[in-house]
């Protein structure tokens, strides 16, 4: 769909093994995701730090471009991404990347927690950076605003996904959605299932390779993120992300759906 | 990878010793569900193949299913309960729930999302196929048995061999009606008398030889109408266990009323007949199929007793100071073992309800100190980890604390039992399940659970006229209807008194509609007229059995006199002195019941 000379193979993840193999190429670059005092302590090494929190507090693509670049990213750089956040944290700033036009961007396949079990190493140095050029190429198709979802979300073969948890869901979402809870996409030692799982799960659900998908979520757009790579981990590559999701939905007064008449909330040991 | 790495430092987990699942099933459910939703599978054979795996529909929708898996006499391994917290993360609402039947539920299942479900419990040896439906249901066991002092001998592979004879039968998979097996240790502990089959270990001695038998019980069961069992003989032999199940079986096969939906279980059939006829009918039939087997058909009894290993001990290093709360703990949690040095550890949860992360911990609290490394799922919507060492006990409460496991009162009545009620069940007028949270949370904040004269009582709850909550053998029992003033309906409960589930099981005997928030004053200010009339050696509950067969001779004789002095508490307020009288637990609109088609949420 999109330009085809930009059609390297770049795989939505890639596993610790050959990510280890890679960390002293300094042409590659590995972000961190974690709160800044955490990265301190300890990293990937030659990892630099960008915490969700810092890109979230203003994510237009002129400041967002600007953190990459000072992160020496320019428009080649392959780009990895983790964090200790079943790899939500780290889908959102992918996806941010891939939005200003980065093309080449994956998630490091485990988190940061699961790399150290495996003993895999890490350190406390801090590497220097120089700054890149970075261009700004947006991609749109990626990309889904309130307006567009609410005209998008009636037509045949678009699928709504809602990535929150169950309860979460039934007790509102917007309607039409359907509701396939973060939990779902990872294995106990991976962010993302196998692909013959994940496919069988997707399929089961409705979702073909036909189908025009726009994730949600809770409010920021990481747990939908996490659904995004999920997703295209399968080749399913007509996704967008409502990132600001259910949050601006609820505050822009849109309807919701409620499952009714039943006391769901109650079945909760939490 | 990291996982094994992890658990490298702790006891190796025990495998299951026997793999109930087919995999297979799970594949042919998913394509069932895909042929149903394109319209190829009428909508009742899809119901009954949904039921017969043991998905049942949910409150109000065609989208969610609940998963019901069985847990054969109630053996759950560490690895199962690890399989299950994942399950009820990726599929469910990140909760499980044990049942009454030693079954683990999941809720508001996506169906679409049942057969994955299938596929995770295959890879743990689990199965859901026949937990719903007109099947055998899950085999239950008492969580004591073997480590009961009162029992016979260990009636645990009896139980399991029943269930390996009768999972996938095609003898039992169109049933009237559904059909329960229970297994006991004693009259006391395992609702012998409550059930189609209740068995209970029996030995006779015959020119100077132990002989090992059983005592199996006919006919009875909860339901909207509740029977007692009957005993079949003085002794039934070890070898005719089978041959007794199967004609049963074969006579509820063709006899039970396949139309009357409402009367079709067994104890129906029983109650309709006479019990001596239907006592001679099982024994000609059983002479039948033990002399026209053509193979010998022999239960296969484990005959290798569990292993008992010492776990890791965490204790030795000692000098660990005993927390808060182990007192009251130790004294309403735990059962003293038969053999020596040893306490079964019964889990207090919150009407069943358990957190993804509580069955993890739980499953490395087995592996830690649990010696024979499972545990068993009881009878109370509990778990009971057994064989735990008295010296580890200290350590482990402040283990089960961390985690919110260590409530006390799991053996007393403290822990009320409520069904799943309006959360989740087509037919539930009431919220029973949240009413049996609020009760529990209300005696443990009165720590009622310390007061032995109180202890063997029992509170349970259901939704609705059936008894799934089981009700009707509670010392104090509930089931939900809505009652109204005007135009205006409130939640309430009719309650009933004296129930019992030992060896003078009786139901109890209905008393008065009780509005659901006047249900914790009600038991409250039965507990405070019992203490005023009470004599020495009373508990709640003899007390309660001498007023309901009338030979009480204090100011109570009689349920009337409950009712005159209970009923100040049933008049309705109006809607502006007190509106929420007018909502039920757990739901802030007015109060209106609405049911849906049942499937016996059993
Ligand atoms: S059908 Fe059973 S589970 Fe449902 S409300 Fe009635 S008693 Fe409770």
């Amino acid at each position: 769909m999109c330009c085809l000379s930009k059609e390297k193979t770049v795989r939505p993840t890639i596993d610790a093994d050959s990510l280890s193999s890679q960390i002293r190429d300094n042409s590659v670059r590995v972000i961190d995701v974690r709160k800044e005092e955490e990265y301190k302590k300890n990293h990937i090494p030659n990892a630099v730090s960008l915490p969700l929190a810092n890109l979230l507090s203003d994510d237009s693509p002129e400041r967002a471009v600007k953190l990459f670049q000072s992160l020496g990213i320019d428009d080649e750089t392959p780009v990895i991404v983790y964090d200790d956040t079943f790899g939500a944290l780290a889908s959102r700033v992918a996806w941010t990347l891939e939005y200003l036009g980065h093309s080449d961007v994956s998630l490091l396949d485990v988190t940061y927690n699961q790399w150290n079990s495996l003993g895999l190493e890490n350190d406390n140095k801090i590497p220097s950076i120089n700054s890149k050029t970075h261009s700004i190429v947006l991609q749109p198709q990626i990309l889904a605003t309130a307006d567009y979802l609410e005209e998008a979300k009636e037509k045949e073969g678009v699928i709504l996904l809602d990535n929150r948890e169950r309860l979460n869901f039934l007790e509102q979402h917007i309607p039409g959605a359907i509701n396939i809870p973060y939990r779902t996409l990872a294995s106990p030692d991976k962010i993302l299932r196998p692909k013959d799982e994940m496919k069988r799960l997707v399929e089961n659900r409705g979702i073909t390779p036909n189908s025009e998908i726009i994730t949600y979520c809770g409010s920021v757009g990481t747990l939908s993120g996490l659904a995004f790579y999920a997703l295209k981990s399968i080749n399913l590559s007509n996704v967008k992300l409502y990132v600001k999701s259910f949050k601006e939905w609820k505050n822009l007064k849109k309807s919701t759906s409620k499952q009714e008449n039943a006391d769901y909330w109650d079945l909760s040991a939490e | 990878m990291s996982a094994s790495k992890l658990n490298q430092a702790r006891p190796d987990s025990k495998s299951p010793s026997v793999n109930w699942a087919k995999i297979e099933e799970a594949d042919n459910f998913a394509k069932t569900v895909k042929l149903y939703r394109q319209g190829k599978y009428d909508e009742d054979s899809f119901r009954r193949f949904r039921l017969q795996h043991g998905a049942y529909g949910t409150r109000m929708t065609n989208d969610y299913a609940m998963v019901r898996i069985k847990i054969p006499a109630g053996k759950i391994y560490p690895t199962q309960l690890e399989k299950i917290a994942q399950l009820s993360e990726a599929f469910s609402i990140g909760s499980a729930h044990f049942s009454t039947r030693e079954n683990i539920q999941l809720h508001w299942v996506v169906l679409e999302d049942v057969s994955e479900i299938m596929r995770g419990l295959a890879e743990v040896g689990l199965t859901s196929r026949e937990a719903c439906g007109n099947t055998v249901r899950n085999v239950m066991c008492s969580p004591l048995s073997g480590v009961c002092a009162e029992e016979k001998f260990d009636a645990t592979p009896y139980a399991i061999a029943t269930a390996k004879f009768l999972l996938r039968n095609p003898m039992n998979q169109n049933l009237p009606r559904k059909f329960k097996f229970n297994f006991s240790c004693c009259e006391k502990h395992g609702m012998v008398r409550m059930c189609d089959v209740g068995v209970l270990p029996e030995t006779r001695e015959i020119e100077g030889k132990q002989e090992k038998g059983f005592k199996i019980f006919l006919g009875g069961g909860l339901g909207n109408k509740s029977f007692v069992g009957y005993q079949l003989e003085e002794f039934t032999p070890e070898e005719d266990l089978l041959y007794t199940s199967i004609a049963v079986l074969r006579i509820f096969d063709r006899m039970g009323d396949r139309k009357n939906m409402a009367r079709n279980r067994m104890r129906y059939l029983v109650n309709e007949m006479g019990w001596e006829k239907f006592q001679n009918l099982v024994l000609k039939e059983r002479a039948v199929v033990r002399a026209t087997q053509s193979v010998i058909v022999k239960l296969d009894v484990d005959p290798i007793p569990e292993e008992i290993k010492k776990p890791i001990r965490i204790s030795e290093s000692g000098g660990n100071s005993v927390p808060d709360g182990y007192a009251r703990w130790y004294k309403t949690n735990t059962f003293n073992q038969k053999q020596d040095g040893y306490q079964s550890v019964f889990i207090a949860l919150e009407a069943g309800d358990i957190t993804a992360n509580q069955l993890r911990e739980i499953a490395k609290i087995i592996r830690d100190y649990s010696a024979e490394g499972m545990a068993r799922n009881g009878f109370s919507q509990d778990i009971a980890i057994r064989w735990i060492h008295e010296d580890d006990l200290p350590k482990m409460y402040s283990q089960l604390l961390q985690v919110g496991l260590a409530k006390s009162g799991s053996l007393t009545m403290a822990s009320p039992i409520g069904c799943s009620g309006t959360t989740s069940c087509n037919l539930a007028l009431t919220n029973s399940h949240r009413l049996a949270k609020e009760i529990q949370r209300k005696f443990l904040e009165l720590k009622l659970d310390e007061e032995d004269d109180l202890r063997d009582s029992t509170i349970k709850i259901s939704g609705c006229p059936n008894s799934c909550g089981q009700h009707g053998i509670a010392t104090i029992g509930f089931f939900g209807g809505g009652s109204r003033v005007g135009k205006d309906m409130y939640p309430t409960y009719l309650m009933s008194l004296g129930g019992r589930s030992d060896g003078e099981t009786m139901l109890g005997i209905n008393c008065l509609r009780i509005p659901a928030k006047k249900v914790i004053p009600t038991i409250l200010k039965i507990i405070e007229l019992f203490k005023q009339n009470k004599k020495d050696a009373d508990t709640l509950s003899s007390w309660i059995h001498r007023i309901v067969n009338g030979s009480e001779d204090s100011d109570i004789k009689s349920i009337n006199d409950f009712k005159q002095i209970l009923s100040p508490l049933t008049v309705p307020p109006t809607k502006d002195e007190d509106s929420d009288f007018y909502t039920d637990y757990g739901n802030d609109s007015s109060y209106h019941t609405k049911t849906g088609k049942g499937e016996c949420a059993a």
